[in-house]
């Protein structure tokens, strides 16, 4: 079991979380009309070995999404911060 | 007789004793013994019959390690099948039968196998699958007696009477294992003030140290760590606990067995306990354990562990024989060997090295002993049990090089050197390095800031530095009770070992069977014989061999089967490598694990603010999600066929009420709601004016519908959204995560109100003057409240909303109230309603007015469908960009031949199943179908049995045939395909 530090509540356990995936990917503008951003955006993402930043939802605690940096090899936690706060 | 108690000694208390049966025999035990110290001091040789070959095994071991010695563990409903008879405390009553044999241990007909040994070889399973014979005949029959004729203990299928519980812990340091190296990490840290977690898989604290003559220094020194430990307030103690299991995010798994040493679990409490632990950092105590050594029938009860005969003599004062053979490859079972020899029996050890230990030598001889330089065991003598060893002179690789002769003895004692316990350690996927000069696997000292190993578990020299390195992991302060060691020249095991772990004769092989793996009979020939099959990774080794892959994990087995495999390949054991162990240590009760997760508490139920109604009024309850909805609600005598026609009928002709309020709710607050709305739904927002409620569908972002519900706009900044049952908390994520991280720029705050607000369903010709008469001053008409607008309404003081919308097709409300008032407004309802004749209804017939109508729900909205296959791309606007606009149009959705939404009208008096495949009239069968049934009912308002699905070009097909087979069941049917919306298709009743 992962623990996270979610900047509201504090460390928690993962099986407060929802995983969504990749926060670096970014979503294409509203009114973007060319598929090809979007299926990059919606079908394709690295998987790297290392460090990754991804968005976790807290979703039995404060509902807030989360962006945290984790290590895919060792699962160490570097960083984990508010999605709103974090700039685009 | 040969294994015997002796008069005195033993850390058992001789003032009681305890009765126990093993196999319908009485065996005596004093309080302190485990099962097999009973069954030792009894002379029960067999304990158990082996997993392939039904050969007879003994005790091989005093612990955890214990590969042979399962016992099938009381009957019924509590029997436990693999208890390790080494580490079950003994108590009155307890009952334990051997395992594996029939129709006796000591007479076993399966012993047969044996001689069948060259056909059970590693992977004689998967070869059962091959040739000569065509098709999985062969290996169903070939099945059938393996699984019968293998395995060990027998399950039961009845549930489990006990009750577990889960507890959580958190501690600035976890110490794992109650050894010398662990007290003294605990008392080191505890003195400093840490908040300390001490773990013992014992019934008592000591460890190794137990193992010691009872009386000596370690004991005083014992006496004053417990004392010391248990004076302090913050060092939490826990015996009987493993922790089985090591974590991410240092978080540790652990089952305390608080009543296992019973017969029975006393009423109101917990069988065990499990512990899930998050600790700051930990120390890992955990020890090492003596390896085995392979030679001829190494599995011949009486071939015994050095550690285990001494653990037995000294801690349960049991002689595990008159005359026995100590077999090693390094200097630690010279302890052994000379507290045998002081105890009266009579030794001889074979050390595998030229020139054994001088001193160690002298003082065996000076008790009564032999030592035999440079010789080995070829193999064990006796048919079920030891009655001698054949003893040669060897050369440094462990082949015979002289004459070999018979040595009478009942026990073989045998030390191959010790492997460090790092189960733990590489369930947190690090490697182990090789120590040289101890020959074993271990962990890396500093590899992980959080969990420092210590002691044994990384071959510390002695024992003076086993508990100087526990107390500096422990802590950097705080000073510890010397301890000088017992028997200095024998207190450790890494000194002087020689790397045999094989004794062959002189043509290289070994005389007779040799095991690595003595759970699984896994032999030193079945890794020769993978060897030459063409295994190289350890890792397929293990696999194909199953060597370390039973219930022990290979705590015997790992080193002699690597260095086996490392011989083969001409290459060294660190070359080789070792496997990852995983969780769990040792067997783990799974109903620990569940803990209260099961039966009713799995997961939570979920009741709506009128279940209690709905169960006053006798309906049938059902399970929809978490949820429990009333399903139908029969009048005497009905079914739920008779049940949900009446009530859909009754819908059609008078009126009906059903509970919705497991609908998803949504609050949608702020300035920007109408643009995220435009956002999230396919269709337009802006215009949406306060009071009015819109019917929207939302896409994902690939373009496949997600969910389609209605929004009423309550206030200038103030919506209410509503979701399908199924969708609301994915929904909700959804809007969260947008709003949270792609559209930061709209000011919208949601919120689920699921649970605040009650709602329910008032359809049918009847429903205004239902509502009219329980809402007197609200005007309900429909030019002051058309479909599709919401009004305020107050009942008895309480606030109200009743929406004009209709999922049943009829001219239908939905009142919404805040979900404490909303058992009193159903009831007001039922009671306002009786004159105009209004009954309850349930899914089961909510169902059916929605396929009449050709709604669609989630069996039509199953994540693989677009807007074009259910029929709304007409919803879709065109000025907007919506979530999933660009990728809904993506040429494969776009593909015409995509089946769509249509309506089938079954022939004949039986309705479809759904899942049904539908096929042209003529043509084969042996494809997937044109499309598939998805929803299926009665139609009380078209007298026939309709359907809903999907099937290509289905629009095109309105009017013609199909057929509707069910492979699974009901055979084959005729439809013809139709509009999906077979009831009152313009709408007139809803708009009324």
């Amino acid at each position: 079991m992962i623990r996270l530090n979610c900047p509201v509540c504090g460390l928690r356990d993962e099986t407060e979380f929802t995983y969504l995936g990749d926060a670096t990917a970014r979503r294409p503008k509203m009114d973007e009309t060319d598929p090809k951003p979007w299926v990059d955006f919606v079908f394709f993402r690295d998987n790297p070995r290392g460090s990754h930043k991804e968005y976790w939802h807290h979703v039995l605690g404060c509902r807030q999404w989360l962006i945290v940096e984790r290590d895919t090899v060792s699962h160490d936690i570097s960083s984990s911060s508010l999605a709103k706060d974090v700039s685009a | 007789m040969s294994a015997r108690r002796l008069p005195e000694g033993g850390r058992i208390d001789r003032s009681a004793l305890l009765q126990l049966t093993f196999d319908g025999r009485s065996i005596e035990a004093y309080p302190g013994d485990t099962l097999a110290s009973a069954l030792l001091a009894a002379d029960e040789a067999i304990i158990a019959r082996s997993f392939k070959y039904h050969r007879p095994r003994g005790i091989v071991a005093a612990g955890v390690e214990e590969p042979n010695a399962l016992v099938q563990l009381r009957s019924g409903a509590r029997t436990e099948p693999n208890t390790r008879a080494t580490t079950l405390e003994a108590y009155s009553g307890l009952n334990a039968t051997g395992q594996n044999a029939w129709p006796s241990l000591k007479f076993d007909l399966q012993s047969v196998n044996r001689h069948l040994s060259p056909f059970f070889g590693a992977g004689f399973y998967y070869k059962t699958f091959m040739g000569p014979f065509k098709g999985t005949g062969f290996w169903m029959t070939c099945e059938k007696f393996i699984r019968k004729a293998a395995g060990m203990g027998k399950g039961d299928h009845s549930p489990d009477p006990d009750s577990y519980q889960t507890s959580n812990a958190f501690c600035d340091l976890l110490v794992i294992g109650a050894g010398p190296a662990g007290l003294a990490a605990a008392l080191a840290a505890g003195e400093n003030g840490d908040r300390i977690l001490l773990i013992e898989q014992d019934h008592e604290l000591g460890g190794s140290l137990l193992s010691n003559p009872v009386g000596g220094q370690s004991d005083t020194w014992l006496a004053e760590m417990r004392a010391r430990l248990t004076a302090l307030d913050n060092v939490k103690i826990l015996t009987r606990t493993t922790v089985f299991g090591a974590y991410d995010s240092d978080v540790y798994g652990a089952v305390e067995r608080l009543w296992d040493h019973v017969e029975t679990v006393p009423p109101h409490q917990h069988r065990q306990i499990f512990w899930q632990i998050r600790a700051k950092r930990a120390v890992m105590a955990t020890g090492a354990i003596e390896r085995h050594l392979a030679f001829g029938h190494n599995d011949l009860p009486g071939v015994m562990l050095a550690s285990g005969v001494r653990s037995y003599l000294n801690r349960y004062a049991v002689l595990a024989g008159r005359s026995i053979v100590v077999m090693t490859n390094n200097d630690s079972a010279y302890g052994a060997a000379i507290e045998l020899a002081q105890a009266g029996a009579s030794v001889t050890l074979a050390d595998l090295r030229r020139t054994p230990p001088d001193g160690l030598s002298k003082r065996l001889d000076a008790a009564g002993g032999t030592v035999l330089a440079g010789h080995g065991v070829l193999c064990a003598l006796g048919r079920k049990r030891v009655s001698g060893a054949q003893i040669a002179p060897l050369d440094e690789r462990g082949q015979s090089c002289g004459a070999a002769r018979k040595v009478d003895c009942d026990v073989i004692a045998v030390s191959g050197g010790w492997s460090p316990v790092l189960n733990l350690w590489s369930h947190r996927q690090k490697k182990p390095v090789f120590d040289e000069s101890a020959w074993c696997f271990k962990p890396s000292a500093d590899a992980l800031p959080t969990l420092t190993p210590v002691g044994s578990a990384v071959a510390a020299g002695t024992l003076q530095n086993t508990i100087a390195d526990g107390a500096k992991a422990g802590a950097v302060k705080g000073v510890m009770p010397d301890l000088a060691s017992d028997n200095p020249d024998a207190d450790h095991w890494v000194r002087d070992i020689s790397p045999v772990w094989r004794i062959t004769g002189a043509n290289g092989k070994t005389t007779g069977k040799a095991f690595v793996d003595m759970q699984h009979d896994v032999a030193v020939s079945d890794i020769e014989l993978a060897h030459r099959e063409g295994y190289v990774s350890v890792e397929h080794l293990k696999r194909y061999t199953t060597t370390g892959m039973a219930t022990d994990q290979g705590k015997l087995s790992n080193m002699p089967a690597l260095a086996r495999m490392a011989e083969l390949l001409g290459s060294s054991i660190p070359e080789v490598g070792t496997t990852t162990f995983r969780p769990p240590f040792t067997p783990t009760t799974v109903g620990a694990l569940a803990a209260n997760d099961a039966g009713h508490h799995f997961a939570p139920t979920r009741r709506s603010a009128l279940h209690d109604w709905h169960v006053e009024n006798g309906a049938k309850i059902m399970q929809a999600g978490l949820w429990l909805r009333p399903w139908y609600y029969p009048d005497s005598g009905e079914d739920l066929d008779a049940a949900y026609r009446r009530e859909a009928s009754h819908v059609r002709d008078h009126v009906g009420m059903v509970d919705v309020s497991t609908l998803g709710k949504i609050q949608v607050q702020g300035p920007d709601v109408a643009e995220f709305l435009n956002r999230i739904y396919v269709n337009g927002w802006k215009t949406l004016q306060v009071g009015r409620i819109r019917y929207g569908l939302m896409l994902r972002e690939d373009g496949i519908v997600l969910d389609d519900g209605a929004t009423a706009r309550l206030g200038e900044h103030e919506y209410f959204m509503t979701t399908t049952t199924a969708n609301a908390a994915k929904v909700l994520a959804l809007a969260e995560q947008l709003l949270q991280t792609e559209w930061r720029d709209l000011k919208v705050h949601v919120t689920s109100v699921t649970d605040q607000w009650a709602a329910m369903a008032v359809a049918g010709p009847n429903a205004r003057d239902v509502l009219a008469s329980a809402f007197e001053t609200v005007d309900l008409s429909a030019e002051a409240l058309p479909n599709n607008h919401f009004v305020k309404a107050i009942i008895d003081g309480i606030q109200c909303r009743i929406h004009r919308m209709s999922f049943s097709g009829e001219l239908a409300y939905e009142v919404y109230a805040p979900a404490k008032f909303g058992y009193h407004l159903w009831a007001q309802i039922m009671a306002h309603g009786a004159t105009y004749d209004i009954r309850p209804y349930g899914m089961e017939s909510m169902g059916t007015l929605r396929i009449e109508k050709g709604h669609v729900a989630g069996p039509e909205l199953d994540g693989r469908t677009t807007l074009h296959d259910i029929g709304l791309e007409g919803m879709a606007s065109s000025k907007k960009p919506f979530v999933g606009s660009v990728l809904r149009n993506r040429p494969r959705l776009a593909d015409k031949t995509r089946p769509t939404l249509v309506g089938l009208e079954i022939q004949g008096d039986t309705g479809a199943k759904s899942g049904s495949i539908l096929y042209d009239m003529t043509g084969s069968t042996d494809n997937h179908g044109l499309g598939w049934v998805s929803s299926t009912t009665y139609s009380p308002a078209l007298g026939k049995y309709i359907a809903l699905g999907f099937l290509a070009e289905g629009r095109e097909r309105h009017g013609q045939q199909v057929r509707v087979i069910d492979f699974l069941g009901t055979g084959t049917q005729t439809a013809t395909v139709t509009s999906p919306h077979f009831f009152d298709p313009k709408g007139v009743r809803q708009n009324g």
